[in-house]
């Protein structure tokens, strides 16, 4: 494979991933309006919202340092690295070898450690608390996402998440008992890492339960379209890493042109069921106290380390 | 003749010798302040650099001794510069060098024979870590430990007059010299009855495994009780925070790291083979040293015992990396172990200089603010925006977030840990993901840690009125962080040429480097093992982020509007909102205090419901002082008190113990 054809490769997927990030929100938003017997404000509203934000003039505290108006752009410019980096339609991508698995886990945790410093840097009641909950939901997700990630590089006897990629879906179909419970893992770290219920609830201003809602209560205008464009390419990108570490089969090789249709409409189907599937999960559960937080979170690590554990006893 | 005296032991003998001259003019021009921290300091840090320099120069050459004529009659002092020395000299030399500047800015306010007194121990204390690693026979080695232990201890209680800062100088010695005592005891096993203390014949010694791990636990009691390692800890958090900045500085970032360098030394070095259940032992130790550590650290309210206890979680992590070095040696697994010794020798300077940079930062808070306290700081980045940008560098660093250094390390202990299988022990094999679990809890809360830490210090509304008056540090104390922040970065960003220059220590201790995989993708992508089996390039990594930032913030003014206006916080529109409504440092820790209850000793006061002024008061104490220590000092009072009963003061008394003693011994030698 070529250069250009690589770095052609590359910026198609980063720029796919970040430009229907708010398509794939909106999808979910969709699909929960049916479920709840409403009619819904449609696929795009994501984007209209966005149009809206970034049209609007900030309103900045008076307090606010630098730091606050940096860290939209740091955080959009994380996830746009991690968009790069994740194999979505073909793996071996040029930008791949830059970090691996351990290394996606350092970009989610530099851009939320800048969004919880930007919570606190305003000085009111509810961006402290906003980041102090953040960072405890994240001091036991992190951790638990890792034990899910070891178990896929212990099979795959690699941490790049290319290796990893290719070797689950060109291995043979095995059943790995211990990746069944790195997934029931990694799908709770998914809704807590992405503010979802029943971690959290995207659609709260309520005063007692909101976490990420109260970290960004301050951004207005460009930032705060900037911050949730973040979050929707974010909750795009643990949605593939999950495609692609428990159902990568259908992915093509890098230079395979040929092979991208395919690869294209696998990957539409696997977003379209794992949207809908989110949004169901969202609709029958209902947001759980925030100290229950910690039980719900443990659990998840427990249940990636067994993971962990039973590829040992197992599968080695 | 001429070029001999160039050699590099020569070299680093004369920058100690410097030093130590150093702190002798201190003590003579003490009536001319401007001139010891004008002069002296600057000077002392240009020996840092020089330091850093040769020992960079020399890591790769052939170990070379000298030996000194004098010290005691008979027992010339051995010197001694391999690879190992010079790496740690290198951390030493280059972290004292930020450390002072730092203080040649700091310490301007001090005048007379305190200044002059400072400065001399300061010097000695530098010193006399650098002779630590050069020595070469046990007699100069205790004899330097004892130097550094001593003029450490008069550097803590230099605010002598405060009772809590003498009892934290008084704890720390106390420790010191237990541990040194076990030190001395392991020296003396090693040496296996042949009466020569030189490292060369303890190299020789071929100990019994019986004796060889009883020389081990020994050296691991007197080094752990060095390191803070758990639970030998008690020391730490009230002696850091009780010198002055520069100094806390240079104990947590260098002084811990001597510890390291002799367990290094002892393990590998002296003893040669270390067994397999050592290594388990080490990395028990330092994973409860690790988590306890930074647990204890998300409670802190003052910011400088704060940092004390992350360090103990920073130590913790270096033993897990030293434990795990042994566990792989031990099993033959020679590429695994030199894995696994990178990754500590590279979390230890990286340690050195993160933490170095954040006790500098909260020297030059205290500085300009008095405030010790989380509760009364807040909002100094727009009072000190310099000390703010730099202490971000070390925040991001420590927290463990690529691209910078503390990542570097971070990764390439789980590199190891998930090169494990394999291992001959099957139990093991078990243990080692739980423990990487273990490791990542802790670097996952270090995070946690250093957002509190850096947000309650410098973001947000002040939150006492005096700190709205607070001023950025000078140039001297800017030059100073600025040099460790470029170190964080420049060891973040290039981690291929630090761990080629590791490869000779890696070399020289256990045999086998990583230079044949870690630098074959070229400078830029890191492949400790393999390409396939893992890779990380910060270069790279920084790129992107840079070139994305830039072009959405370029895109965004060009495509819609740049209007700012300012306005109050909006705060879901609560009108009265005041600094006292911001989270705190004690509400940050009390999600930790929920969640590992157990392992805190919690008092809690709560206001009856007729209260007139209700407070509420939280004691978060050390468990092990009141499993360990105080059992200890209670039955050492204990036993002292009965033998005190023996001393009567009258003289007829002790002439009848005399003549008990007699018809004792008369008895016993018949």
């Amino acid at each position: 494979m070529s250069l250009i054809e690589g770095i052609s490769y590359q910026l198609l997927q980063s720029l796919l991933m970040v430009l229907l990030a708010p398509l794939m929100l909106g999808w979910v938003n969709q699909c929960r309006a049916w479920l709840q017997n409403k009619s819904g404000a449609g696929l795009l509203q994501p984007y209209r919202v966005l149009r809206k934000l970034f049209h609007k003039d900030v309103v900045l505290a008076h307090n606010a340092s630098v730091l606050f108006r940096a860290t939209p752009y740091i955080r959009f410019g994380c996830m746009w690295l991690a968009a790069g980096i994740v194999p979505v339609l073909a793996t071996d991508l040029p930008f791949s070898p830059a970090a691996d698995v351990i290394a996606l886990v350092g970009i989610f945790s530099l851009s939320r450690m800048f969004l919880a410093l930007a919570a606190m840097d305003i000085g009111t009641a509810f961006g402290g608390l906003g980041a102090r909950r953040e960072m405890m939901v994240s001091f036991l997700a992190e951790p638990a996402l890792l034990m899910v990630f070891f178990t896929a590089s212990l099979i795959s006897h690699s941490t790049s998440l290319t290796t990893i990629v290719q070797t689950l879906a060109h291995a043979k179909f095995v059943i790995y008992p211990s990746l069944a419970f790195a997934a029931a893992a990694f799908l709770m770290i998914l809704l807590a890492e992405n503010a979802r219920v029943p971690v959290d609830n995207p659609a709260t201003h309520l005063e007692l339960t909101m976490m990420h809602e109260a970290m960004i209560l301050e951004y207005s205008g460009r930032h705060l379209a900037l911050v949730e464009w973040a979050s929707a390419i974010k909750l795009l990108i643990y949605i593939t890493i999950g495609i692609a570490l428990f159902l990568p089969f259908g992915i093509a090789e890098a230079g395979e042109w040929s092979a991208l249709p395919l690869a294209f409409g696998a990957l539409l189907v696997k977003l379209l069921l794992a949207g809908s599937g989110l949004a169901l999960l969202e609709t029958l559960s209902a947001k759980m106290r925030i100290f229950l937080v910690p039980e719900f979170l443990g659990t998840a690590f427990l249940l990636a380390v067994l993971g962990l554990l039973m590829h040992f006893l197992l599968e080695s | 003749m001429g070029m001999h005296f160039l050699q590099p032991l020569n070299l680093v003998a004369g920058v100690i010798l410097f030093w130590m001259a150093l702190g002798l003019f201190g003590l003579l021009l003490q009536r001319r302040p401007r001139l010891i921290t004008g002069l002296l300091f600057p000077a002392g840090a240009a020996g840092g650099v020089f330091l850093l320099l040769i020992g960079g120069y020399a890591m790769g050459d052939s170990s070379q001794t000298m030996v000194l004529g004098f010290g005691l009659p008979d027992l010339p002092f051995h010197l001694r510069l391999d690879s190992l020395s010079c790496f740690f000299l290198a951390l030493l030399g280059s972290v004292a060098a930020g450390i002072s500047w730092f203080a040649s800015g700091y310490f301007r306010t001090m005048q007379g024979s305190a200044l002059g007194l400072l400065c001399l121990q300061y010097h000695v204390f530098l010193a006399s870590m650098g002779l630590v690693m050069l020595a070469d026979d046990a007699y100069l080695f205790m004899v330097a430990w004892e130097t550094m232990a001593l003029s450490s201890y008069f550097l803590v209680t230099t605010d002598h007059h405060l009772p809590e800062v003498h009892k934290a100088g008084f704890l720390y010695l106390l420790i010191a010299h237990i541990g040194a005592i076990a030190i001395l005891l392991s020296f003396g096993v090693m040496q296996g009855g042949h009466g020569d203390y030189t490292f060369g014949a303890l190299r020789e010694a071929h100990l019994t495994s019986f004796w060889a791990s009883v020389a081990f636990l020994l050296a691991l009691f007197g080094f752990g009780a060095k390191a803070g390692m758990l639970p030998l800890h008690v020391w730490l958090p009230d002696a850091h925070p009780a010198a002055p900045s520069p100094v806390s500085a240079l104990m947590s970032g260098v002084m811990l790291k001597t510890a390291i360098y002799g367990i290094l030394r002892v393990t590998f070095d002296l003893l040669g083979t270390p067994l397999l259940w050592w290594g388990a032992l080490v990395l028990a130790l330092g994973l409860v040293s690790a988590l306890f550590g930074v647990m204890f650290a998300a409670v802190q309210t003052d910011m400088k015992r704060l940092l004390a206890y992350s360090s103990i979680e920073n130590i913790g992590v270096i033993f897990v990396g030293v434990g795990l070095t042994i566990i792989f040696h031990s099993d033959g697994k020679g590429l695994l172990a030199a894995l696994a010794l990178t990754a500590t020798l590279y979390h230890s300077i990286n340690h050195a200089f993160f933490k170095g940079l954040l006790f500098l930062g909260t020297g030059a808070v205290l500085h300009a603010t008095g405030e010790r306290n989380l509760g009364r700081l807040g909002g100094l980045i727009h009072r000190m925006p310099w000390v703010a940008a730099l202490s971000l560098v070390g925040a991001l660093a420590i927290a463990g977030l690529p691209p910078l250094n503390g990542f570097v390390s971070e990764w390439l202990m789980l590199q190891a840990f998930l090169l494990s299988p394999g291992l001959s022990q099957p139990y093991l094999n078990m243990l080692v993901p739980v423990a990487a679990a273990a490791l990542v809890l802790a670097t996952a809360l270090s995070a946690y840690v250093m957002v509190k830490f850096y947000g309650v210090i410098f973001l947000g509304q002040p939150r006492a009125e005096n700190i709205r008056q607070a001023h950025d540090a000078g140039w001297w104390e800017r030059l100073g962080l600025g040099w460790l922040a470029l170190g964080c970065i420049a060891l973040g960003l290039m981690p291929v040429a630090v761990i080629l220059q590791l490869d000779s220590v890696t070399h020289a201790l256990i045999g086998q480097d990583l230079g044949n995989t870690a630098a074959k993708s070229g400078w830029l992508f890191l492949t400790p093992v393999a390409a396939q089996r893992a890779s990380y390039s910060p270069v790279f990594f920084l790129t992107v982020i840079l070139v994305v930032v830039l072009i959405s913030f370029l895109a965004v003014r060009l495509f819609y509007t740049g209007r700012l206006k300012r306005g109050p916080a909006w705060d879901c529109g609560y009108p009265a909102q005041t600094a006292r409504m911001q989270d705190t440092a004690e509400g940050f820790g009390q999600p930790i205090r929920h969640i590992f209850g157990p392992v805190f000793r919690t008092q809690v006061e709560l206001p009856g419901a007729d209260d007139l002024k209700p407070k509420y008061r939280v004691i978060v104490q050390d468990r092990f002082w009141h499993l360990i220590y105080l059992p200890i000092a209670r039955s050492v009072e204990f036993s002292s008190r009965q033998i005190g009963k023996l001393q009567q003061g009258r003289i007829h008394v002790y002439l009848l113990y005399s003549f008990l003693t007699l018809i004792a011994l008369l008895l016993l030698i018949r």
